[in-house]
């Protein structure tokens, strides 16, 4: 079986995230980190080919962690690397910087193209969101630009004899589906626990293969990404104001009355 | 200008925030509103709704071959519609189910994609640019879409549903696709209507009353309180992992994203994980016994105290006003 895990280097959601002046979000300080969502795609996508046993002479079962994103991305790989993942592939070129997410799942849909090519991929995994942007647009996108079925949201995952089963949530229902493979898969992050990299699979990740490609080795036109390739961007950002009007007190039950008085000027009591 | 809005429905019936979305369609300049519904045949009271909100035609689409509710058929719905009706925007709850046919419709289309807007606005060069909070509520900002075709979705109330002003019925367009590869690719084995409690969903809320860590098990004051304002019970990410109450209840940035008019946090401490799902709340009310919380930096309205006393008798004083 091989397995894709789309992965995204992040700002630390504990850090100061910021926008810079072009509208971009300022990404490469230090606490950058793997999206913690894809840590459960990865796990997801480790469970998946760890319930199927290699057949004797058959070839082993591969998890490719797959990026795109600057030089520091190549953490979020090696984090992959570390749990468990056996290769790993970084899309660079600096004419990706400021893509939306629809033009980063061009770039991700060719890098799975391209693997797919040496050797056929069964499931591709990601994370449910990525905390930066949380847009979610990502693997429905990448689904609809392979031309692969879309198994979103999953809670549970099988593949068997050539068919991908999930069992996911919506905001109304539980539904199992099922699709042939190849197909593009999410995963929330409810049902798989991401493993701790231990000491040795960190330092099995530093020998671990990383194949860097830029968007002319996947046959990219520079165009279709970018600013230039995206139809949304942001023209102002700013920082929210501080509140000067915030009511802040201490106590019991004898602060309750002062409380209904502003719900009921807001119309709520 | 042609608008296309996807109408979100369950048991027959619009959701709240096709409404919602309606109102805001035909509040912008210019605005025909073409209304999307997929599907049975919508009944009577739906035209009249669609028409009482400002919807010119409601469009019936049929799917076939596939199962109309994935992904993939309502994209080949939208489609069949956008092949009459020439709109520069469609407009769809920013729901997951929302977000995604966004992301394959701008695949299709080369549309530009805004999720999570608060609102909306269409500039002299007939430019639209969205709204919305982001980082964790930190930051607003303002997306501009530039190509011919637009998707924007809408967080839950971010406008007010509205009857229009001059409202006239919904004229009827029956439409019949093949459903495409894509959803023909799906099967679905099983699907089945998650419980449901008398409360409004969660998402679409314009009240809610989420319960933190501080509850320490026990949801009884949240739950009240929440009845006593008409709103839904919500949880942090602690409450539903410790099995105080289903994970259906987790607002938080990977949970369920709220933007009630009234957020309520009973011992919820504020972390940015469950800020991020709450961020877009208009008024922002919070008890806790830690005046350390985080929540206090950014709640309207914050008491530092117990709130198995300041919510029992939050919930008493509300009702004894009202009568």
């Amino acid at each position: 079986m091989r397995v894709v895990v789309c992965v995204k280097h992040v700002p630390d959601i504990q850090s100061a995230r910021s926008f810079r002046e072009d509208g971009l979000l300022a990404r490469g300080g230090e606490d950058d980190t793997l999206n913690e969502l894809d840590e459960d795609a990865l796990e997801a996508g480790l469970r998946l080919v760890e319930a199927h046993p290699v057949a004797e002479g058959a070839e082993p079962h591969e998890v490719v962690a797959l990026t795109v994103g600057p030089a520091a991305a190549v953490e979020a790989l090696r984090r992959g690397l570390a749990m468990g993942a056996t290769s790993a592939v970084h899309v660079r070129d600096d004419a990706i910087a400021g893509s939306d997410a629809i033009a980063t799942a061009r770039v991700l849909a060719a890098a799975v193209r391209r693997v797919h090519a040496e050797r056929p991929v069964d499931v591709v995994v990601a994370g449910m969101a990525g905390l930066d942007g949380l847009t979610s647009l990502v693997p429905a996108a990448l689904a609809a630009l392979l031309d692969w079925p879309q198994l979103t949201l999953a809670d549970r995952i099988t593949v068997e004899d050539g068919t991908v089963r999930v069992r996911r949530e919506t905001s109304t229902d539980v539904e199992e589906l099922s699709a042939p493979a190849p197909a593009v898969l999410s995963v929330t992050d409810q049902a798989f626990r991401a493993r701790f990299p231990d000491f040795k699979g960190i330092l099995a990740a530093r020998k671990k293969p990383v194949e860097v490609l830029s968007l002319a080795d996947l046959g990219v036109d520079p165009a279709t990404v970018g600013l230039d390739g995206s139809a949304a961007r942001v023209v102002e950002a700013s920082p929210r104001p501080e509140r000067s009007d915030r009511v802040l007190v201490t106590g019991g039950a004898e602060t309750v009355p002062a409380l209904v008085d502003y719900l009921a000027q807001k119309g709520f009591a | 200008m042609n608008v296309l809005v996807l109408l979100d429905h369950g048991d027959g019936r619009l959701r709240p925030t096709a409404l919602e979305l309606l109102t805001l369609a035909r509040d912008l300049p210019d605005a025909r509103v073409h209304a999307v519904w997929i599907g049975p045949a919508p009944a009577e009271e739906v035209r009249a709704q669609v028409g009482a909100h400002g919807g010119h035609a409601l469009h019936h689409v049929l799917v076939d071959g596939a199962d109309d509710r994935l992904t993939a058929s309502v994209v080949d719905a939208l489609e069949a519609v956008r092949a009459e009706v020439d709109a520069p925007l469609l407009l769809v709850a920013s729901t997951f189910e929302g977000k995604e046919v966004a992301a394959r419709l701008a695949v299709r289309t080369g549309a530009g994609v805004v999720t999570g807007a608060g609102g909306l606005e269409r500039d002299a060069d007939g430019r639209f640019t969205a709204v919305k909070t982001v980082l964790a509520g930190t930051w607003t900002t303002r997306c501009a879409l530039t190509g011919p075709f637009g998707v924007v979705a809408l967080a839950p109330n971010s406008v007010q549903a509205a009857p229009a002003a001059q409202a006239a019925p919904a004229e009827v367009v029956e439409h019949r696709v093949a459903a495409s590869a894509a959803a023909r690719a799906v099967t679905v084995h099983s699907r089945e209507a998650r419980p449901t409690s008398d409360r409004p969903a969660l998402a679409e809320a314009e009240v809610v009353v989420v319960g933190g860590r501080g509850v320490e098990g026990d949801f009884s004051a949240v739950e009240e309180l929440a009845d006593v304002l008409g709103g839904a019970v919500g949880a942090t990410r602690v409450a539903t992992d410790e099995g105080w109450i289903g994970h259906e209840a987790q607002v938080g940035q990977t949970g369920v994203t709220i933007s009630p008019r009234l957020y309520v946090g009973a011992g919820v401490s504020g972390a940015v994980h469950h800020r991020g799902g709450m961020a877009a709340s208009v008024t922002v009310v919070a008890v806790n016994s830690d005046p350390d919380a985080p929540i206090f930096e950014f709640a309207d309205y914050g008491i530092v105290g117990d709130l198995n006393e300041v919510l029992p008798a939050l919930s008493e004083q509300i009702r004894s006003r009202r009568g």
